[in-house]
């Protein structure tokens, strides 16, 4: 099933989401590997504010490469999840509502996804152009000394998603490889 | 003797860290349309359909295939015959900040790997040198991206493992990667060597075409059998579940001591990448 979501999302909206489904996704959505968590975590500690409003927000785990001049972004496509394993139960704990990614992520990240009606949707890995034209803006909004894991603020219509994990505990790198092998038999 | 220049093998390496990046080596474009064709699960197929439209969008937008534009992997084959005018390594590392500078690939190097501050300019490269016979240099760049590294692994199994040891270790790899290296993927697979030499033999297997066989009987026997066990484990196209898990198995050997079998698997993604040009 295809659903379409703008961001900021509420639980309401996720709930009706099932791993296996299809996510256009539009609105804003802000950029954030291991050194930005990681950075995001130090602010957590000393009790700041994080540099986006976290509730219902959604976070693409990607370093883009740089664009070439007249170009909105460059090559985008999602990094492996499981590097921010460490550090998404506590901003889901927040009210951080959707991850983009891809690859495998541990238990602690299902139970904190089902605990706040949370959703972890792939992009598609090694797909870098097809996710790049998704997005319309961009801008840097902290530590671009970062580089390409600086935090941005991206602008995006329609981003082809797909569920992996969903608010009632599925997981589609578990069911969709069962439901293939069921199907030879 | 034939005297070839650090400026040529610089132009060189540019050139090829671009092309590698931004177009796919023919045979891995042709598997990933074969799995397509021979692809039963309807998901999966879509997904395979999407990323060979990733590949002509890239074409298009002059993008890299994928963000992840690699760490710079140089093999040389040079012949014995060639003398470099100017310095040889420098004139590679100069090639690869070039390539990646003015092609907009992303910096993705840090200089070292626990203080981790990115060198800005995707060097060094890591450099692996052959001296062969003859007067040419045969420069391939095969950009590595680390979603699909991280998967990778090495064992030091016993001679008593044999056959079956070295196929239950592969295929244990794959499982343990499941949706992270992009799948479906490619693998190289180092038998034999050293504990160092058997890491380079897997990473050298990945250089050889997709299309083209082991000249040994034996191996290609069981790249096959791999091949085929490997894409009887369901994983699919981004582990989202289907029978294309592995576009192709490719073994390279080398002699190993009495007591050991070592073994390493360096696991490749649906973009290896890799261009070659002969000076």
């Amino acid at each position: 099933m295809q659903h379409k979501l703008t961001t900021p999302v509420t639980r309401e909206d996720l709930a009706p989401l099932k791993a296996g489904d299809t996510v256009l996704l539009s609105g804003i959505v802000y950029t954030a590997r291991d050194a930005a968590h990681k950075r995001m975590m130090e602010l957590l500690d000393k009790g700041e504010e994080l540099p986006f409003p976290v509730e219902g927000s959604a976070l693409y785990y990607v370093g883009p490469t740089p664009e070439r001049p007249g170009e909105v972004i460059g090559s985008a496509g999602p990094t492996t999840s499981g590097r921010m394993d460490a550090y998404s139960p506590r901003l889901l704990d927040l009210g951080q509502a959707v991850m983009i990614g891809k690859g495998a992520r541990n238990q602690a990240v299902k139970e904190a996804a089902v605990r706040n009606g949370a959703v972890y949707l792939a992009a598609l890995g090694g797909a870098g152009a097809l996710m790049a034209a998704c997005v319309k803006e961009l801008e840097v909004i902290c530590w671009e000394d970062l580089g390409c894991e600086a935090v941005r603020r991206l602008k995006v219509e329609d981003m082809p998603l797909t569920v992996i994990l969903d608010p009632h505990g599925g997981d589609l790198y578990h069911s969709g490889p069962a439901a293939y092998l069921d199907s030879l038999n | 003797m034939r005297t070839i220049s650090a400026a040529d093998i610089t132009a060189a390496v540019a050139r090829l860290c671009v092309q590698a990046n931004t177009r796919l080596p023919m045979d891995v474009d042709c598997a990933l349309e074969r799995a397509h064709c021979t692809e039963p699960w309807p998901l999966a197929q879509e997904t395979l359909n999407l990323l060979r439209q990733n590949q002509e969008q890239a074409r298009k937008q002059k993008l890299p295939i994928c963000q992840d534009t690699g760490m710079a992997c140089v093999f040389v084959e040079l012949g014995q015959e060639v003398h470099i005018e100017g310095e040889f390594e420098a004139a590679i590392h100069q090639g690869v900040r070039q390539g990646y500078g003015e092609g907009f690939l992303r910096k993705s190097i840090v200089g070292d790997p626990l203080r981790r501050v990115n060198t800005e300019d995707n060097t060094p490269a890591s450099i692996t040198v052959r001296i062969v016979p003859g007067d040419q240099c045969v420069l391939t760049v095969a950009p590595k991206g680390f979603g699909s590294e991280n998967m990778s692994r090495l064992a030091m199994l016993k001679p008593a493992d044999g056959v079956e040891g070295v196929k239950r270790f592969v295929v244990e790899t794959v499982k343990l990667a499941g949706p992270n290296p992009c799948p479906p993927i490619v693998l190289g697979v180092g038998i034999g060597g050293s504990f160092d030499k058997v890491a380079a033999l897997a990473k050298h297997a990945l250089l050889r075409p997709l299309d083209e066989e082991n000249p040994d009987p034996f191996y290609e026997a069981l790249e096959d059998e791999l091949l085929e066990e490997i894409n009887a484990l369901g994983i699919g196209p981004q582990g989202f579940g289907g029978k294309t898990t592995c576009l192709g198995v490719t073994i390279e050997t080398a002699p190993t001591h009495v007591a050991g079998l070592p073994v390493a698997v360096n696991v490749s993604c649906h973009v290896t990448r890799r261009a070659t040009e002969v000076l």
